[in-house]
């Protein structure tokens, strides 16, 4: 697909609200288009984390296996917002596996190519922090409130 | 003060340890408002407050109401064993219901955790009785895992319709789980409703209805237009046995359902 | 009180006034010594009254003490309120009787006894006044108490003495009795002897006055009675300025004083059930052993305990903090908004029969001393 479709992609992309111009120009040169069927794994614990995605279309289902319990879900994500934040930091590993619950279309960006930019030019990558720092906090609140396990049958 | 002695038509499970009561009440022309609820008694082990689930099918002879208990204490445990044809007591209703008359023209929202789906499910009937004169209609229900859903085959019912949005989210699920995962709250920014004309019902546990509050207003819903139902310990439910005491208020005679400006800083208290 | 003339009693006057009363059918309360301490309790005639002793009471103390002459009302407030007898620590509610799958529900009986309270004070007619608000004012009514409440005779008595505990003055709630008596008395010395300076408040009260053996009180006596109340009142123990304390407490809902008192309180509720306005009840079913019989109670019950704050998973209040606040926020301020006035009446109980000598009076001024600035408040 043409870089001019991608930008137009991203931009457009919630996640991406208000992107300054060549800060677009910079990101798309490490995105691609991709696609995942049901059942497909966007990628699996312990897997090199080398990108992020853009959900377009479809969900993903966030997962952790324990044995005797199989897979537990602990989120899913939807189209507009994204998967994957372990590639901002060392050892940009990946730690639960992501797997498609439908037909799932996203804007995969290139994370080893994106940390160069951001490397090279701060201001890239403090508007990918701006960007990224919120949907951690939001991870870790909704988190502390699955803990607290509020609808549980009390002991 | 003193119960009417009421009976048990039919019991239905409802999830892990919750049952719903379809009780004939013995009486005809109650009204019962949708929010309110009945203090049930399980005689010679004790009495406690349940919100009503709904209407069951009233004769000529008496009306029946829905009662959906879960068993978790000695009370709500002998009510929960209560088969057909057994007495039970029951007084009530009482309290102020959910604001019907408030939401008609606007969006309506409706935020429940857990058990708290129970006593917004007659609001969602009403809503749906009297469809036109509402705006959008939400649910957002979110509750523990897939097994724990109330009402699922209403639920799904109703998602067949068109005219209601509905959105269900558990806080965990095993693989065979297709919907969605997380907790309530962020299920609000998804929803769609104008926040210059909606009216938000919120019931759960209180930690679960602050942060869903807080998602509400986010979303741009005025204080005064968010309501909640609120739980503090009701023995007398006609405002004489000092329980309930929630601040300045006392929930069995000026709520459950609150509006949250009026208790807002109540809400951001602790023990109290 | 709607003045009527007054008229002098005397002992032996104060005798036919019991005696009258019984005669009518009402079953006479009034002070008595007993354990140690002045008790309401049945009353045969003045024998039975607390002659000759007063009671000395400050912060977690009670002792009663001889008098040097033979009042009978020298005394201030024991550790019962009338509320015992207007709104009894238990009260049966119903009883269900179960015959196979039918079930039976028979109220208890309404109370019929008619009671006559003697020696009723000021500040226990303002608690009774209150315990009238909660009780019979909203939308539901306690049936027992309404009966017992329109039944009741009242015969109220000034105080000639003041404890260290009283602080009715700021209050605004006596010592000077000025409504809902049917009878007030003030107990003076006249030329050597003890009378009973007596004023009526209602229809009932006048009729049983005019049963009774009596004179029109002299100016000096009017003037003498006037002076004893005044007296008393010029003797407060202690004070509670009040009428800024509803919007310093809710405002100081997160006072380190909270914390500071929670390491005092054993929170043992004797506060709760001394105080003559405390309301709260809970109920309790028991069961016969065969099931077939059940029955409910209604028994007093204290916010000091965890089971009063329970829904399910746990109690609301388990800090004994947050269970002090409660009560004493209860009291002084969120009652207003409750029922429109404020739940304390000054008489003391609380401070004597703390057992640690918690004093509220004390615990205001030190919130007020380390305040929230005006405006910025909770619970609003």
């Amino acid at each position: 697909m043409a870089i001019e479709g991608l930008e137009r992609i991203v931009r457009a992309h919630p996640f991406f609200a208000g992107l300054d111009d060549s800060f677009c120009k910079l990101i798309c040169g490490c995105a691609k288009n991709v696609r995942f069927d049901a059942g497909q794994y966007l990628f699996r614990e312990g897997d090199a984390a080398d990108a992020f995605f853009l959900l377009r279309h479809g969900r993903v289902a966030l997962e952790v296996s324990a044995p005797g319990r199989g897979s537990v879900t602990f989120q899913t994500v939807r189209e507009g917002e994204i998967v994957g934040v372990s590639w901002l930091i060392p050892p940009y590993r990946w730690t639960y596996d992501a797997k498609a619950l439908d037909l799932v279309r996203a804007i995969a960006m290139d994370a080893t190519c994106l940390r160069q930019k951001c490397e090279a030019d701060h201001h890239l990558g403090y508007d990918m922090m701006k960007r990224f720092v919120p949907v951690l906090v939001e991870r870790l609140h909704t988190t502390r409130l699955q803990l607290l396990d509020v609808y549980g049958t009390p002991a | 003060m003193l119960p009417r002695v009421a009976r048990v038509r039919r019991r239905r499970r409802d999830g892990p340890q919750v049952w719903t009561l379809d009780i004939e009440t013995g009486e005809t022309d109650t009204a019962t408002l949708p929010g309110q609820f009945n203090m049930l008694t399980a005689f010679g082990i004790g009495e406690v407050p349940i919100s009503l689930s709904g209407l069951g099918e009233s004769s000529a002879a008496s009306q029946r109401l829905l009662h959906t208990v879960r068993a978790v204490g000695p009370v709500s445990a002998a009510l929960a064993r209560l088969g057909p044809g057994d007495a039970l007591g029951l007084r009530g209703p009482f309290g102020v219901g959910w604001p019907m008359a408030a939401a008609a023209g606007r969006d309506v929202v409706i935020v429940a955790g857990g058990l708290g789906l129970a006593p917004l499910r007659p609001a969602l009937h009403h809503l749906l009785a009297d469809r036109g004169r509402y705006g959008n209609v939400t649910l957002l229900y979110g509750t523990r895992s897939p097994d724990d859903i109330l009402f699922r085959r209403e639920l799904e019912a109703w998602r067949r319709r068109l005219d209601i949005d509905i959105e269900v989210t558990v806080d965990h699920a095993r693989s065979g789980w297709h919907g969605h995962v997380g907790v309530v709250t962020t299920l609000v920014a998804h929803a769609s409703f104008d926040p210059q004309n909606a009216i938000a019902l919120v019931c759960g546990p209180e930690v679960m209805m602050r942060f869903t509050i807080n998602a509400l207003r986010d979303a741009g819903l005025t204080d005064d237009t968010i309501y909640l139902s609120v739980e503090r310990n009701m023995k007398c439910a006609v405002g004489l046995c000092g329980h309930c005491q929630y601040g300045p208020t006392l929930v069995c005679r000026d709520g459950p359902v609150m509006r949250y400006d009026r208790v807002r800083g109540l809400l951001a208290l602790k023990e109290i | 009180m709607a003045l009527s003339r007054q008229s002098v009693l005397t002992v032996d006057g104060l005798d036919a006034l019991i005696g009258k009363l019984r005669e009518r059918g009402y079953r006479v309360i009034g002070p008595s010594v007993r354990d140690h301490a002045i008790v309401y309790d049945d009353i045969g005639d003045v024998a039975d009254l607390p002659r000759g002793w007063t009671d000395e009471q400050d912060a977690g103390q009670y002792r009663l003490r001889r008098r040097d002459d033979d009042a009978l009302f020298g005394y201030v407030v024991g550790p019962q309120s009338w509320k015992k007898y207007l709104h009894p620590p238990h009260v049966a509610l119903w009883r269900a009787r179960r015959t196979g799958k039918d079930v039976r529900i028979e109220p208890a009986p309404e109370p019929t006894e008619r009671l006559a309270l003697l020696g009723v004070r000021s500040c226990e007619l303002h608690a009774i006044a209150i315990q009238d608000r909660v009780l019979l004012s909203g939308a539901h009514v306690d049936p027992g108490y309404r009966a017992r409440r329109e039944a009741a005779f009242i015969v109220a008595v000034n105080c000639g003495v003041t404890g260290g505990t009283c602080f009715c003055v700021s209050m605004r709630t006596g010592p000077k009795v000025d409504a809902g008596a049917d009878i007030a008395l003030t107990e003076i010395v006249t030329a050597g002897e003890r009378v009973f300076v007596l004023e009526t408040g209602s229809d009932k009260g006048a009729a049983l006055l005019a049963d009774l053996p009596h004179r029109w009180a002299s100016a000096a006596e009017i003037a003498e009675a006037k002076a004893v109340v005044a007296r008393a009142a010029a003797a407060m123990g202690r004070d509670l300025a009040a009428d800024d304390v509803p919007e310093l407490l809710l405002r100081n809902l997160e006072h380190p004083r909270w914390d500071d008192v929670a390491q005092r309180c054993l929170t043992c509720g004797n506060c709760t059930m001394v105080c003559p306005t405390c309301f709260c009840t809970t109920v309790e079913d028991t069961s016969s052993l065969d099931g077939t019989e059940t029955a409910r109670t209604q028994r007093w019950d204290s916010c000091f305990t965890m089971d009063f704050s329970y829904i399910h998973g746990g109690s609301v209040r388990t800090s004994s903090r947050s269970r002090y606040r409660q009560w004493m926020t209860h009291k002084l301020a969120t009652w207003h908004q409750q029922f429109g006035t404020s739940g304390c009446v000054g008489c003391g109980r609380c401070i004597t029969w703390c057992p640690v000598g918690i004093d509220i009076t004390e615990e205001v001024r030190a919130i007020r001393a380390g305040s929230r600035a005006e405006g910025d408040r909770h619970g609003d």
